[in-house]
């Protein structure tokens, strides 16, 4: 089946079986491999990616429900160049431990400030609900919060 | 004796292979499943009240803003939340995990409109009698007519994905009603047709 949609800006058409998970075809079809297989449950959020600004687990999301939709990845957050205030913000807090599960939390935040520009850590316990092995929560909480902040300062700026 | 040999033979040959398709036919017999029967005995307000008070309902109509998932009826995992919509958190969607329908590789069920019942159709920890009373109760029921009633309870595809409800995590089949859901939906609108009467008890 042929699925055509937008990827971190780009157009792409995949011709895969329409229930295969939308994960295995950002890995292993279009070699993206920034978005990680964690549990395949929609339980552990390592998996995490945007469809059309929403966060998603993309192990549970089969990629014939993409059609005609913009997704985005941890590759296409920001560049290095021009970083997205969630990637400044991790770099800044010194975030990630073995990183496994960081590009889903990041994700995950980023779809939550923009709904949420300033978010309480009750705002985050709500929300950001991935799971981190090497429990770096204490650091990834104070990233959040700077994420918000670099975010809002970004808007104003562009405005 | 030669012809009798011959009778002979031919006869046997003839048993086995009747004994043969006879054997095939048992076992694909086996292998059909058997139609669905109701576990449900009685009136269709008994065969209606018997669906909606299953797991499959009132996981989706519970008394708090926490969903409740399984054949345990456990509290959702992750802390998941109702939300002000009833599609959960702003960052934290049903939809980031349930899409427009079941998902058998990660056991994520899913079916359009994936969503909490609204707080005001709370039926966890009513009986069956409390429950079709405010069915019937439009400050309760979202302020639909018993026509309207009848079409959710027998049309809407969120309801009906409680007869496919697709494998859990581990794989296994989730469990269905005990009404199949043809005999199901009949029982809803004949009670609906004589009048809508909820019994004492
Ligand atoms: S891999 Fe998708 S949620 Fe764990
Ligand atoms: S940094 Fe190792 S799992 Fe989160």
């Amino acid at each position: 089946m042929k699925i055509s949609f937008n990827i971190n800006g780009q157009p792409q058409t995949v011709d895969v079986d329409g229930n295969t998970p939308l994960l295995w075809v950002v890995r292993d079809v279009l070699h993206l491999k920034g978005t990680k297989f964690g549990c395949g449950k929609a339980a552990c959020g390592a998996c995490t990616l945007h469809v059309e600004g929403e966060a998603v687990r993309s192990c549970s999301y089969s990629v014939k429900f993409a059609e005609g939709k913009r997704v985005t990845t941890i590759e296409g957050l920001g560049t290095k160049e021009n970083l997205h205030p969630v990637q400044q913000a991790w770099i800044e807090e010194v975030v990630p431990q073995c990183g496994y599960c960081q590009p889903g939390f990041m994700m995950a935040t980023a779809a939550l400030i923009e709904k949420v520009p300033n978010p309480t850590d009750e705002d985050i316990d709500n929300n950001i609900v991935n799971i981190c092995r090497c429990a770096t929560y204490y650091r990834m909480r104070k990233a959040i919060h700077r994420a918000a902040e670099l975010n809002q300062s970004s808007k104003q700026i562009d405005q | 004796m030669n012809n009798k040999l011959l009778y002979l033979l031919l006869t046997s040959m003839f048993v086995g292979v009747v004994l043969v398709f006879a054997n095939i036919e048992a076992e694909t017999n086996s292998q059909t499943p058997a139609t669905e029967k109701s576990e449900v005995e009685g009136a269709p307000f008994d065969k209606m009240m018997a669906v909606l008070t299953h797991k499959r309902c009132v996981n989706c109509h519970p008394s708090s803003d926490y969903p409740r998932q399984g054949e345990d009826r456990h509290v959702h995992n992750f802390g998941v939340q109702r939300g002000a919509d009833n599609h959960g958190m702003p960052a934290l969607r049903c939809e980031s995990c349930h899409q427009h329908e079941n998902n058998d590789f990660s056991g994520v069920p899913g079916a359009p409109e994936w969503s909490l019942a609204p707080r005001s159709m709370a039926w966890e920890g009513l009986s069956r009698v409390e429950i079709a009373k405010s069915m019937l109760d439009p400050t309760k029921n979202g302020g639909r007519t018993l026509e309207e009633t009848v079409h959710h309870l027998t049309e809407h595809e969120l309801v009906l994905w409680a007869w496919e409800p697709g494998v859990d995590a581990n794989g296994n089949p989730r469990e269905k009603p005990p009404v199949p859901k043809d005999e199901y939906i009949e029982a809803v609108k004949a009670w609906a047709a004589a009048g809508a009467v909820i019994p004492e008890k």
